[in-house]
């Protein structure tokens, strides 16, 4: 049903508010009765001077009748219905309702938005409470100095006879605990309330290095224009330097300053501009486009994920990806699973703390060195979502007698607009299992903290 | 003959009370602070008795008592783990890799000696 069919939605609720008998409209409005009901049942459509009229019979203005609800709050109503398919939801009365009770389909919305807000706080503060080292180390001190000031204070209560000497030292010692006891709690609960207030505040070095890949959206053009080795090197300490607000630790500058070591090598190899030709030419195939241009496919991939969306659109109209501004999302492992690189995207998120979804691509890859593998994946989060994944593992280090190579394995996700109907298959995957409402999985590791408890 | 209790536990608040608490009930103790070189520590003393923290710095308690069971000269030694994390998968842990007691930090003093006199028995 289009939008500009349901002004007839839209006057009857509206008269039905104000209290007002059809037929007293009808005659208001100099129409008939029966014509005014197929009006109000969106079978006959509406506009010009009778529009007029029956807006001013209402006391309303007449955009009010005839625009409707916003695209975004139908967008976001029908997404909200996709997350519960087990409910008899009318889809295809979504307009009608959005137009006839605003007000209920606002508060859905909200009440989506709210139920999401708080999920996502949810799996933060569960993910620190199990993961976080900061929370461990804490917990652990302060139980360390409990242990130690119950111990001690019931040696001097229940022993009889006690040198002075023991006296005086165990009272320095509960003094020192009680310290350090006072001083752990107060930082314990100093970060538990910032954790409350700034969910995504920077903690580990992980955090620091997506936070600084974030603000400068995973693309570095000084990098890329840079002359040569030695000014590519200066940019990336300047860059750093700059970022000294989100890299606290000297683990994850060392680490960004791997990876952007890394970038610039990779714009060596292949170009941005290189790039883009190459996929005018032959479209987003990273195989074809190491082929031709005689890098290694990690290196494309990598290259393929430092681009915009806005660069790659005008590019791929009608190949079937729902690009946004994000561009495309990548992930990078080495031989024990280990993420060491991340890209997200809308709809793939990649865990912050722990172990991936077992059943990713880029794990197959792990076990079938330099064969290039693609999966169309299905991931349930409020409304299914398909994405294609590449992946390819490939040596780091060059062949040596004698030496056992280590490999790292890339997986590239674009993002579909649907799914072709000559796709043989989906696999559904998710994210972690903490936090996938998959059931019956057989890669599942630990419950999911979503699939009751919200 | 008094029994020799080796403890290895990184607080050294909780070093010198144990420590004074196991010697006014017999027992000869001897402490350890880091897990780095716990394993040769334990393999020089030879205690009777041995407490073990999980945390300790360099290496787990876990690895130490794992690799310790390994060995020809550490099978038999009863060993008590301290942890400061009562969860059920830290004693399922410390059960499958051999431990003889478990006991979650804050302990009282009647537990810890009731438990290693109880160990001292068996």
């Amino acid at each position: 049903m289009s939008r500009d069919t349901l002004t007839g939605s839209r006057i009857r609720e509206r008269r039905l508010i104000q209290g007002m008998k059809q037929a007293d409209l009808a005659r208001r409005t100099e129409i008939s009765a029966s014509y005014l009901n197929l009006i109000e049942h969106n079978r006959r459509r509406i506009g010009g001077k009778l529009l007029l009229r029956i807006a001013a019979a209402l006391d309303v203005e007449p955009s009010a009748l005839s625009e409707g609800a916003e695209a975004a709050l139908l967008a976001s109503l029908r997404e909200v219905a996709a997350g519960y398919p087990d409910h008899a939801i009318e889809l295809d009365r979504t307009e009608d309702f959005a137009g006839r009770f605003p007000g209920w389909a606002g508060l859905i919305q909200g009440l989506a938005a709210r139920q999401s807000s708080l999920e996502q706080t949810v799996v933060s503060i569960s993910d620190r409470m199990t993961h976080d080292p900061q929370l461990a180390e804490a917990l652990h001190d302060m139980l360390g100095a409990v242990t130690a000031i119950r111990s001690t204070s019931s040696i001097l209560v229940e022993t009889d006879a006690i040198e002075t000497e023991w006296q005086d030292r165990f009272h320095r010692n509960i003094n020192e605990d009680a310290k350090r006891l006072t001083e752990s709690s107060q930082a314990l609960v100093s970060y538990l309330n910032s954790e409350v207030s700034e969910p995504q505040e920077v903690t580990t070095p992980q955090d620091e290095i997506e936070a600084f890949f974030m603000r400068h959206a995973y693309a570095f053009n000084d990098l890329e224009q840079a002359a040569d080795t030695q000014n590519a090197q200066d940019i990336i300490t300047t860059l750093i330097a700059e970022a000294a607000d989100i890299l606290v630790s000297t683990s994850a500058q060392a680490q960004v300053s791997m990876h952007l070591s890394r970038y610039w090598r990779d714009v060596q190899l292949l170009s941005s501009k290189a790039l883009l030709d190459e996929i005018s030419k032959v479209g987003l195939d990273p195989a074809h486009i190491a082929q031709t241009s005689g890098v290694d496919l990690g290196c494309v991939m990598r290259r393929l994920a430092s681009l915009s969306g806005n660069a790659l659109t005008p590019l791929l109209q009608d190949a079937g990806y729902a690009l946004s501004e994000e561009g495309l999302g990548l992930v990078v492992c080495d031989s024990s699973g280990t993420l060491t690189f991340r890209k997200p995207l809308s709809g793939f998120a990649l865990p912050r703390f722990g172990a991936a979804c077992p059943l990713w691509v880029l794990y197959q890859a792990i076990s079938r060195p330099m064969i290039a593998l693609r999966e169309v994946a299905e991931l349930k989060g409020r409304e299914i979502a398909h994405f294609e994944t590449l992946a390819i593992s490939t040596p780091l280090t060059p062949p040596q007698f004698g030496a056992v190579p280590l490999f790292e394995a890339h997986m590239l996700i674009l993002p579909l607009a649907s799914v072709n109907q000559n796709e043989t298959r989906t696999r559904p995957i998710g994210t972690s299992c903490r936090i996938c409402p998959r059931e019956n999985c057989q890669g599942r590791r630990e419950p999911s903290i979503l699939a009751s408890g919200l | 003959m008094s029994k020799h209790v080796l403890l290895i536990e990184d607080e050294p608040n909780i070093i010198e009370a144990v420590s004074f608490l196991l010697s006014r009930d017999g027992y000869k103790v001897s402490t350890h602070s880091n897990g780095h070189d716990a394993l040769e520590v334990i393999e020089a003393k030879q205690p009777d008795l041995l407490i073990l923290d999980v945390m300790l710095p360099g290496r787990s308690g876990f690895d130490i008592l794992a690799d310790l069971r390994g060995r020809e000269t550490g099978e038999g030694i009863p060993v008590l783990m301290l942890t400061a994390r009562g969860q059920t998968k830290d004693r399922e842990m410390a059960q499958r890799i051999g431990a003889t007691r478990f006991m979650t930090k804050p302990f009282s003093n009647a537990e810890i000696i009731e438990t290693l006199n109880e160990m001292s028995l068996a």
